[in-house]
């Protein structure tokens, strides 16, 4: 006889359930699984948004070796993801693709800002240059059709720059996600760096997307009817909403999830 | 050589009288009606609507302008569509010639153009002449250049234009913000409908004579001059594909909110609350001079003035003696005087804000501390003034004022600093001043602003990215990052 497992939300590094204390069973099928609330969304922000000062002032090299340790983690769990997401080749390309983006991600941690930085040459006598900076906790609507991979194509790139993240996970297929959380618990990326919600988007994207201590929105996985509403309710803190075709993998990617930070000083003796 | 109290008190004193250098103003043709610059050029609005833009140091009328109405916003528009099937197609070392043409114009006409922008909006015409109209000119110089190296900015991408740019500025730097709306929305391909601030058309109407004279073709910029009600038509046109905006936070959320859902693309640069933070090892007469330009630079009408001073409690107080005697040698009076430092307010409406936030300062427990100056009879004017003894939750500490307003805080250690400067949800800029060269790095990675400056303040450049974090607005203005907005990438 198995040995079942409870699948849990993922807040601040650890398994834990909904304080709603609710349930669901996604496509009817024979699993429970968490359906988050309001108040587990706003502790999982709380979550990101103190973890997000330690996570941002590593160094890139190191934020670099973590994500690609946490390839090394789903790569190593391949069998198991290839059974959650069905099974069969397109579930075997799906998890490939998905440890690919990690990797692709942890080698630009240090190239970024050699890429999207400058050194402006202003017309007076000043040092003066742009570097790209982390924009702070970020939400990610994952994609309801490829589960791992359209979460993964969001948080590597997010992470990559420094961000601390808040995804939601696909509702429909919300196992792939909350086993991710598994990987990323046992790689070193640090707790509340990602946290992993469960549950009914219509209860939670409202609330993510109107939360004031969420700094940006990526919204992959919204329908254009959501968007409209993430966008409206993003407005009460100027928030940033992401809106790049789902299959991008780019530094203007990564871009979109930062600010442009330039300094100034004035050269004399 | 120690100077004693006594000496300084004396040298404090000693206020030098200066005979009044006027500008003159005998070259400048300010037209008593304009229309609006559409399909290339001036023509009759729809709207029967008009309203006076006035000198704000005189409160005298100088033209009236035109509250354009949707039919004029749809006119400006369609003419916008119909030239950007030809402006985007047309080869780009042509599109850059243009705005090489436009650039030199505006040198060339530096001098009238200054005069104009202090007269309708009140700032300091030594500001006009040496910051707004060369920086403006400079700016068209400078992404001319990148209009025909597109493909050189963003590898891997075919950059193409997106359409028809819907543009709303700010009265504090009229030609300024023209500049770096136009200017990279040009570059890049794009047409635009631009429209000024309600109290300071007229450098824009002004520009547009420039363009006619450098032969844009028709179409390409269109001004329309009008009130809020008119950069919402603007902005909720559904040909219009990009909207730019520069103005409050409140105004930028109603924008925001208006256009979910449309696809336009964004970019806001809103307001500001930004700390100047100085240090006790910092040399105290720059940072005084810095401090100044930080908040007193044109009126405090700044969207990223130095407005929270947060001083180490050690230097606390021979720094404000210092910066108080500095105050009590700003000349207030005539914009167009070129020894005036601190011109008019922009408009009455402005001013009772100012004096609105103040009295509030003073309600709430701060200490009010405001020079000798004598206020001209006529027109709108605000002394420079200083609080201390704020606290973090007054309002002059939490609210942007956007007048000549500083809010004096102190702290203790480097850290207090940070999380005082960065207690704020706003994010355009911040000031170090420190002459220790790591603390300066080490306080600019923790900064949560667009831009800081380290041993200066209030610097502004071309190739200099701009804009903010946090509910400042997102998107840059200058610099390769001032292209994106303005580009498709995907």
């Amino acid at each position: 006889m198995d040995v079942r497992k409870t699948y849990k939300l993922f807040v601040n590094g650890e398994f834990v359930r909904s304080e709603s204390g609710r349930a669901y069973r996604p496509n009817g099928g024979g699993v429970n699984v968490p359906r988050g609330s309001r108040k587990d969304l706003r502790d999982a922000v709380r979550a990101a948004r103190t973890a997000f000062g330690a996570w941002a002032g590593r160094t890139a090299m190191n934020r670099g070796q973590i994500l690609y340790r946490a390839a090394e983690m789903l790569d190593g769990r391949s069998a198991q993801f290839v059974e959650l997401l069905g099974g069969g080749v397109r579930a075997r390309r799906e998890l490939d693709q998905s440890v690919e983006t990690i990797v692709w991600y942890a080698g630009w941690t240090d190239k970024l800002p050699q890429v999207t930085g400058t050194v402006n040459p202003v017309a007076g006598p000043y040092f003066n240059f742009t570097i790209p900076e982390p924009t702070g906790v970020v939400g990610v609507v994952a994609p309801e059709d490829s589960p791992l991979l359209g979460l993964v194509r969001r948080i590597a790139p997010a992470l990559c720059g420094g961000n601390v993240v808040v995804a939601l996970a696909s509702e429909t297929r919300p196992l792939p996600a909350l086993t991710l959380a598994e990987v990323l618990a046992t790689s070193d990326v640090p707790a509340g760096v990602v946290n992993i919600i469960s549950g009914q988007r219509k209860e939670l994207v409202p609330w993510l997307a109107s939360h004031m201590d969420v700094n940006a929105i990526d919204v992959a996985g919204c329908t254009d009817q959501e968007i409209k509403a993430v966008e409206e309710s993003a407005a009460s803190n100027v928030k940033r909403v992401i809106k790049i075709r789902e299959e991008e993998m780019s530094p203007y990617l990564i871009a979109a999830f930062m600010e442009m930070k330039t300094v100034w000083h004035p050269i004399g003796v | 050589m120690a100077i004693t109290k006594k000496q300084t008190e004396a040298l404090a004193k000693q206020v030098f009288e200066y005979a009044p250098a006027p500008e003159a103003i005998d070259h400048v043709k300010v037209q008593p009606r304009y229309g609006l610059f559409i399909g290339g050029k001036m023509v009759a609005a729809h709207s029967k609507k008009r309203f006076p833009t006035i000198n704000p140091a005189t409160e005298k009328t100088l033209s009236e302008v035109v509250d354009a109405d949707e039919v004029d916003v749809d006119r400006a528009v369609k003419a916008a569509s119909k030239a950007f099937e030809s402006w985007s197609h047309l080869s780009a070392s042509r599109r850059a010639r243009y705005l090489f043409r436009i650039s030199r114009i505006l040198q060339e006409r530096s001098r009238e153009l200054a005069v104009v922008e202090t007269m309708d909006g009140g700032k300091p015409i030594k500001e006009s002449r040496d910051v707004d109209i060369p920086l403006s000119a400079a700016h068209f110089f400078y992404y001319a250049g990148w209009a025909d190296k597109l493909e050189w900015a963003f590898p891997n991408r075919k950059p193409r234009p997106l359409g028809v740019a819907g543009q709303v500025i700010p009265w504090n730097f009229p030609l300024l913000m023209l500049a770096w709306k136009i200017a990279p929305a040009l570059a890049a391909g794009n047409t635009v409908v631009l429209k000024p601030a309600e109290t300071t058309p007229l450098s824009a109407l002004l520009f547009a004579e420039i363009c006619m004279q450098a032969d844009l073709p028709p179409g390409v910029v269109n001004i329309v001059t009008g009130a809020g009600k008119t950069g919402s038509l603007v902005v909720s046109h559904p040909d219009v594909k990009k909207v730019a905006f520069t103005g409050s936070t409140e105004v930028g959320k109603l924008i925001q909110r208006s256009i979910a859902g449309t696809g336009k693309k964004l970019t806001l640069e809103l307001g500001g609350k930004a700390a100047n933070i100085v240090f006790e090892d910092a040399p105290l007469d720059q940072a005084v001079e810095g401090i100044v330009n930080g908040i007193y630079f044109n009126q405090g009408h700044v969207c990223c003035a130095g407005s929270r001073l947060l001083v180490q409690e050690s230097i606390a107080e021979p720094l404000l003696e210092k910066l108080k005697r500095r105050l009590s040698t700003l000349r207030l009076g005539d914009p167009l005087d070129k020894n005036t430092d601190i011109g008019a307010i922009n408009s009455k409406a402005q001013l009772e804000k100012i004096q609105g936030l103040v009295e509030s300062g003073i309600e709430e427990g701060a200490e009010l501390y405001q020079p000798e100056c004598a206020i001209p009879e006529r027109g709108f004017w605000f002394p420079p003034t200083l609080f201390t003894n704020v606290s973090q939750s007054y309002r002059i500490a939490r609210e942007e004022i956007f007048g000549p307003v500083l809010s004096v805080l102190t702290f203790r250690t480097p850290s207090e600093a940070v999380e005082k400067a960065n207690n704020t949800p706003y994010g355009l800029s911040a000031g170090v001043w420190t002459d220790k060269g790591s603390r300066i790095l080490w306080m600019a990675e923790r900064m949560r602003a667009g831009v800081v400056w380290a041993n200066t303040f209030n610097r502004f450049d071309p190739t200099s990215p701009f804009g903010g974090y946090k509910e400042s607005g997102y998107g840059r203005e200058g610099g390769i990052h001032g292209l994106m907005p303005y580009l498709d990438l995907n």
